[in-house]
């Protein structure tokens, strides 16, 4: 009976990684390596590849520059509303793509929320490379931000006093002591957020289109390619599956590439009050 | 020299922290159990945290205000701040964390520490005694007004302490800051403070010189925490194999602990008895002195005879019919003596 129940076990893993990774080897065994490779320097695929590093890219330093300083205002300061600010953030991680997509196009869209505002500006936002920037952006954002809270929440606050005492400016805490020993876990985050970003698709669609050259990134195009040449399809498809791996196996090595030992000999005796 | 002044209350869980202190270029100890609120003077002080009410301020330059509003950022405030596990950057290494606070003389800092050698090492390879000298030395290298030391001596076990203590004994000394210690621990207070108030429940219960506390503890949870007697003397070397202890007023006493140079010797006031005549009994220390105080504590009393405090029973002190300027033997064993180095003079 025990052993039947330990087979029980290993089976359902078997089946469950079976089922995962067939479809993921079959875009592989699919296609020969040579036609796999000559598909991927077509033009469609070349320029989708072009417009998801582009647009990733610029997206990413949004992410960055924006995501890290919001982390570390939500991990270390006190303040009314603090949950609820992070709750706010973490909605579009649990948003259908699709409403992603009709929201940022009822915002930012010719007769939206601030259409108005950019068209006196002179210029519009929907159906451009801006509009893919933006939907990889919305959604790749509360990634980063969530796991980024998490790691400078996991630096020790003292840490950051004694920098203070010792004449720092807040500016330079955050530079020299914060930001070095959260970047294991930023770097994680980054990448995942990266990762998010890259395989954006439903947002991207209603928002930005699929311009092929102008709008249509590496999902997009595996859609488009459908109807038209399948073997492009499964080609960009096995492309994003490595990428995918490449982030994976960097999110599980950056944060032990920045650990530290404690330099606390009793973690358990920081108390606030005393 | 420099002067600092503190006189402020702030809310804390269960109590509030009320303190008013004046340091000079000396140690004050700040001894209380833990949740009594010291590391929150600190805090305080440090600019750490803010206070409800009162004011901060060094040879009368303020840096915290409540009713003028003043509260000086940490950085702009010149003070050392040792932390209690030390609080070291475990991403730089010694020189650099030493010299995060200022580059100047780091390398006279690294030598003055005897840390040298592990300039180039990560906090994490450290000993507790590598990692106190480390936080010494970089809290120093501000060149501060004031330090502040939160529990220097706890996160080290028992034989570190011990050289620990006297080297930073010897270093407090020399700086003559103004220096606020705070501890859980009476005998350490004892041997780097120039004086202890005792902390509880955010109040101030007693301040003074470690020996003027032992003597004459205003409380009775004062009375519990400085606990021993406290004989300053000089060790003279060794008399059958124990310490011999040449006290200031000029008797002597045997320890069978090691030490030499100035010395405190530590007794229990219920290690020691009394009696009307000099016992034939096995205690080696025998004190005669006439009794200058009787203060009762609960079922107590504290008998005060020449520089000895005895806790005797009351049943005891009726039996003996003892009275204040009765001429009584107190005796104690040496075995039941604890020495701590004092600053020589």
């Amino acid at each position: 009976m025990r052993r039947l129940f330990e087979l029980g076990l290993v089976l359902a893993a078997a089946l469950v990684l079976a089922f995962l990774f067939l479809p993921l080897l079959a875009l592989f065994l699919r296609v020969p390596p040579n036609v796999l490779v000559a598909q991927l320097t077509s033009d469609v695929a070349l320029d989708a590849l072009w417009i998801s590093v582009k647009t990733g890219l610029i997206a990413h330093v949004l992410v960055l520059g924006l995501g890290t300083p919001a982390a570390y205002l939500l991990a270390t300061r006190e303040f009314r509303g603090r949950s609820l600010v992070v709750s706010a953030i973490e909605v579009p991680l649990v948003l259908p793509p699709a409403v992603a997509g009709i929201a940022l196009l009822t915002a930012f869209g010719r007769r939206g929320l601030l259409g108005g505002t950019f068209e006196a500006l002179g210029f519009s936002i929907p159906f451009t490379q801006l509009a893919v920037v933006l939907a990889v952006a919305f959604v790749a954002i509360p990634f980063y931000v969530r796991q980024g809270i998490a790691a400078f929440a996991a630096v020790d606050r003292t840490l950051l006093d004694a920098s203070r005492t010792l004449g720092a400016t807040p500016l330079r805490t955050f530079v020299r002591i914060a930001l070095p020993l959260a970047a294991g876990g930023l770097g994680a985050a980054s990448a995942l957020a990266w990762a998010r970003g890259t395989g954006e698709f439903g947002a991207t669609i209603m928002f930005a289109g699929s311009f092929q050259g102008e709008t249509q990134t590496l999902p997009l195009a595996i859609y488009a390619q459908l109807d038209q040449n399948r073997d492009t399809a499964i080609s960009i498809g096995a492309l994003l599956v490595l990428f995918s791996v490449a982030v994976l196996l960097a999110v599980k090595a950056l944060p032990r590439w920045t650990r530290f030992d404690s330099s606390s000999l009793t973690p358990f005796a920081r108390s606030a009050s005393n | 020299m420099d002067t600092l002044r503190l006189f402020f209350a702030h809310p804390l869980r269960a109590f509030r922290l009320e303190l008013e202190l004046e340091i000079a270029g000396e140690t004050v100890a700040l001894v209380g159990p833990s949740g009594a609120g010291k590391s929150t003077v600190l805090r305080a002080v440090a600019g750490l945290i803010r206070p409800e009410a009162g004011t901060i301020s060094l040879n009368g330059d303020l840096w915290f205000d409540a009713d003028r509003r003043v509260n000086r950022a940490p950085e702009d405030r010149s003070v050392g701040y040792v932390f209690q596990d030390y609080a070291l950057f475990p991403h730089l290494t010694v020189e650099r964390n030493v010299a995060f606070g200022g580059k100047r003389g780091v390398r006279e800092l690294l030598k003055r520490f005897r840390i040298e050698h592990l300039a180039g090492a990560r906090p994490g390879q450290l000993s507790g005694g590598e990692r106190q000298r480390v936080g010494l030395a970089r809290a120093l290298a501000r060149d501060p007004a004031v330090l502040l030391l939160d529990e220097p001596l706890s996160a080290l076990d028992a034989q570190t302490r011990e050289t620990v203590r006297i080297e930073l004994q010897e270093l407090l000394h020399d700086l003559e800051l103004p220096t606020l210690l705070v501890t859980h621990d009476f005998e350490d207070a004892v041997a780097l403070a120039d004086r202890v108030g005792v902390l509880l429940e955010g109040q101030l219960l007693q301040s003074g010189t470690p020996a003027e506390l032992v003597a004459a503890p205003a409380d009775p949870f004062v009375a519990s925490l400085t606990g021993g007697n406290l004989l300053a003397g000089r060790a003279r070397g060794q008399a059958n194999g124990l310490t011999e202890v040449i006290l200031e007023e000029g008797s002597t006493v045997y320890s069978t602990q090691a030490a030499s140079g100035r010395v405190g010797v530590i007794v229990q006031p219920w290690d020691v008895s009394i009696a009307r005549e000099q016992p034939a009994d096995s205690a080696l220390n025998h004190i005669r002195a006439p009794i200058s105080s009787l203060i009762p504590l609960g079922n107590r009393v504290r008998v005060r005879v020449g520089p000895l405090t005895a806790e005797l029973t009351t049943a005891s002190v009726e039996r003996l019919g003892l009275a204040i300027g009765d001429n009584v033997v107190a005796s104690f064993k040496a075995t039941g003596t604890r020495l701590v180095p004092l600053r020589g003079e």
